[in-house]
């Protein structure tokens, strides 16, 4: 044993008991939440792998998993010897699985006891005899303490087995995850490459791969994940740091490769895939749009849904024989040039009163502006122009002369959304790197010294606000053309709340953090009413948003996308600093008041 | 003035009275500041020296009173306009960008200005000065030491060739060592020709390089001289220099 420890601070058994219990207390939090919400049993029929393993299961097993990883993380901070990592991370892994797995224990014998049905709905016989795999408290008590000690076992013991080993297995069990939970987009993928064969082969007839092709695929990227390994990295770590034209060069070619994805792959998905691709551009387009006003200019708009809606029922009204007062049924074209004209003029009126107020007030005021537009759509008042809480029904498809664009084919949404889109990237890559830009940047970090190095904060602010508005515009605008409708509901608050989380969690003032960021949230997890990938979360979709929102602000404020490198550079510093204050060098300590200090950091941002 | 005849202001005040709502701040301030000088305001907490500053730059206007740019009443002017013309701010507590560049940090200070060469040549002019912030051109000036944040500050308002440099508390937040340091700076760029408008509370150290200087108490100017002629004021001596 003695050979497997590591010299620097404690032997196996002697371990830091207070961070072991605080870990193995969220973890037991963490999976009494998570079968108090319902999840595992609403999961529960979605099976993965046919006959042993449900979605509703996974949920619950991964948090031993996660935790356990986590617990046995230490933080390495250069220029400080660092403890070799052994069997001292295990046996903290084992004891924060056991304790997880106790507290999970302790709320069955509660659900046995008690009828707590009343405050907590999914306190039900039903999630004891999920727990208990129907076989009685012991036994359920018994396998769960001992099958998240071994988990979290197995999260610990990623940190001790050798890079390759873990990197292999971890792709491995993520991608029989995806391609399991993804069943229905991968289906769909198949037969547009005529590959139906084989899925058909690979997954049982009432869904969940069976448990031979669980075997053989698992097996197959085992090996090619062996074989490929390391490359990847090495690409990735090329790339960075190639420098000038090289590095310009590789980007092109990228963005070459990424283009004739987008434009070649629709034609091979099917009706849903596409669908989902064309919600993912109609957000991310308000995503790039919300990304300038947020994250370059740094003014917190939470009524962005109002210029969205303003897009769409201009588009409607300009569009549609149905609309109630003045139906001058344009083509889409020239409606759009409307569309920025009235977004212009939309994005100067809620600009001109908020602009001299700074965060928090700005924050609240664009959120009533928001809500106002959308009462006034629905309004009696405004009723005879805009049809009330009836809407405008019947607006046309976009007619382009060789093809029409309309709801009821989701291919030809995605290629129009694709096309606002490319102009939106391009519009803010230009605009990022230019004179505007800089003074957005310059307000966004300290607005008065940008006023004093002569900047003109008023007018650069209502350009942040009007270039912002036009892209919501667009992307209501195809909103409109594809439903075929508007109603004020389908401007709802949530809509601008959803894509502020999709900029912040993609990073702000990061193009391509948002579009990382929209391609995980709405397309994954879906938007406030359309499905994403990971249609079984419907539920949970905005407890998971929430929880997503605060575990960014927490452990990563500067998005997804940012070099890892960066954002090491960033926290070691703030860790430092943290136990420079505190005069004190103990890693748990520190590493909590880690996370407030992040945190804080993030909310000044704003 | 005495000593400047004939000579026209830089930048001067002129009967100036300000208030913040009801709050009468600058109570009929009068000062110049002429070509080539060093000159200083001092003054205790509140009483309305960073509101001299922000007047001469234009963020505060005057409710009575005149601002005067090379003789051009310039009341009704922005910021903007100023900057162009050769007024240029370095805040208190330095205030970089912090997480833009350096470089990015520079180039704002030069953002009023279309000169590519020129900014080129600007740019190339801080490096000499200051070694240290070439060094440092990627990264953020919020990762940068107090001392490397005070150049790139001074750098930066540099960056828009002004003609007079306008100081708020160089010496607020520097640790001593830097605070010597710092007025070092401040006393080899004016020795380069700039002229330099200073606030401070470190009246000592202020006086100890400047020319002229002004004390201000309450929003009126209450002595106005000669920095040798200050210091050696018992009134100044007991109420800012400490000794009585």
């Amino acid at each position: 044993m003695s050979a497997l420890v590591a010299p620097m601070p404690s032997s196996a058994i002697d371990q830091d008991w207070g961070k072991v219990l605080r870990w193995g207390l969220i973890c037991g939090g963490t999976l009494i939440a998570i079968c108090l919400v319902g999840m595992p049993v609403e999961l529960d029929r979605r099976e993965l792998i046919e006959r042993y393993l449900s979605l509703g299961y996974v949920s619950v097993l991964l948090i031993p998993i996660l935790i356990g990883r986590i617990a046995a993380t230490q933080v390495v901070l250069e220029g400080f010897e660092s403890r070799k990592q052994g069997l001292y991370d295990l046996v903290t892994g084992l004891m924060v699985g056991l304790l997880g797995g106790g507290c999970l224990s302790l709320l069955m014998l509660a659900l046995d006891s008690w009828n707590l049905r009343d405050p907590l709905v999914n306190w039900s016989p039903k999630l004891f005899r999920f727990l208990t795999y129907e076989n009685g408290m012991g036994f359920g008590a018994g396998a769960w303490i001992v099958t998240c000690g071994a988990l979290s076992l197995a999260g610990a013991a990623l940190h001790v087995v050798p890079a390759i080993v873990r990197r292999s297995t971890g792709t491995v069990v993520l991608s029989l995850l995806a391609l399991s939970i993804l069943e229905g987009a991968v289906d769909d993928l198949s037969e547009g490459f005529g590959l139906d064969w084989l899925t058909d082969l690979m997954y049982a007839k009432k869904g969940g791969l069976t448990l031979t092709s669980t075997i053989v695929v698992g097996a197959v990227i085992a090996v090619v994940s062996v074989l490929t390994s390391g490359r990847v990295k090495a690409a990735t770590n090329r790339y960075r740091d190639m420098q000038g034209a090289e590095r310009q060069k590789a980007s092109m070619i990228l963005f070459a490769v990424v283009a004739v994805l987008c434009i070649v792959l629709p034609m091979f998905l099917g009706k849903i895939m596409n669908e989902l691709l064309a919600n993912v551009g109609l957000f991310l387009l308000l995503a790039l749009g919300l990304n300038i006003v947020v994250g370059l200019a740094g003014l917190l708009d939470l009524g962005y849904v109002a210029f969205f809606a303003v897009g769409g029922y201009t588009t409607a009204v300009l569009t549609s024989p149905n609309s109630p007062f003045f139906a001058p049924e344009l083509h889409f074209g020239f409606a759009l040039i409307f569309v920025v004209i009235f977004a212009t003029i939309v994005g100067l009126l809620i600009g001109a009163p908020v602009i001299r107020m700074r965060g928090d007030y700005l924050a609240i005021v664009t959120l009533g502006f928001g809500e106002i537009i959308r009462l006034l759509f629905m309004s009696d008042w405004l009723g005879p122009y805009f049809g009330g809480a009836q809407g405008i029904t019947n607006v046309p498809g976009v007619d382009l002369g060789f093809a029409t664009v309309k709801g009821t084919d989701p291919r030809s949404v995605f290629y129009l959304v694709l096309f606002f889109c490319v102009i939106a990237i391009y519009v803010s890559w230009r605009l990022q790197a230019s004179r505007l830009g800089r003074a957005w940047m310059a307000i966004r970090e300290d607005e008065q010294v940008a006023e004093a190095m002569g900047i003109n904060t008023v007018s650069a602010k209502l350009m942040a606000f009007v270039v912002g508005a036009v892209l919501a515009a667009f992307s209501g605008a195809v909103l409109a053309a594809k439903v075929g409708s508007v109603f004020p509901t389908s401007f709802m608050i949530l809509i601008s709340i959803i894509i502020l989380v999709v900029v912040i969690v993609g990073g702000m003032g990061n193009i391509a953090g948002v579009m990382v960021g929209s391609f995980v949230l709405i397309g994954v997890l879906g938007g406030p009413k359309q499905p994403g990938l990971l249609q079984e979360f419907q539920n949970f979709k905005l407890l998971i948003y929430g929880m997503l929102l605060v575990f960014m602000m927490l452990k990563r404020p500067e998005g997804l996308v940012p070099s890892a490198r960066r954002s090491r550079e960033l926290h070691q510093e703030e860790f430092l600093q943290d136990a420079w204050l505190k005069g004190d060098k103990s890693d748990d300590d520190a590493d909590d008041e880690d996370a407030v200090n992040v945190g804080d950091g993030g909310g000044e941002e704003e | 003035m005495s000593g400047h005849d004939g000579a026209t202001a830089l930048l001067e005040l002129r009967q100036v009275n300000t208030h913040y709502g009801a709050v009468h701040i600058l109570k009929d301030v009068d000062l110049a500041i002429y070509p080539g000088e060093l000159v200083c305001l001092l003054g205790g907490n509140a009483s309305g020296k960073s509101t001299t500053l922000k007047t001469l730059l234009g963020m505060v206007t005057p409710t009575s009173g005149e601002v005067v740019l090379d003789g051009e009443v310039v009341n009704d002017k922005p910021t903007r306009y100023r900057v162009i013309n050769g007024v240029t701010m370095v805040p208190e507590n330095r205030r970089l960008f912090k997480r833009l560049s350096v470089r990015e940090n520079l180039e704002l200070g030069a953002y009023l200005r279309n000169d590519k060469d020129g900014i080129t040549e600007d740019l190339e002019k801080i490096y000499d000065l200051f070694p240290r912030v070439k060094e440092r051109l990627t990264q953020k000036a919020g990762t940068l030491s107090g001392g490397e944040q005070q150049m790139v500050a001074i750098g930066r308002a540099l960056m828009s060739r002004p003609r007079v440099l306008l100081m708020d508390e160089p010496s607020m937040g520097l640790a001593p060592a830097l605070v010597q340091q710092n007025f070092e700076l401040i006393r080899q760029i004016h020795a380069d020709g700039m002229s330099v408008f200073m606030v401070e509370q470190n009246a000592n150290m202020a006086l100890s390089i400047a020319d002229r200087g002004w004390v201000l108490q309450t929003g009126r100017v209450v002595l106005d001289d000669t920095a040798e002629a200050l210091l050696a004021n018992p009134e100044l001596r007991a109420s800012y220099l400490g000794e009585g």
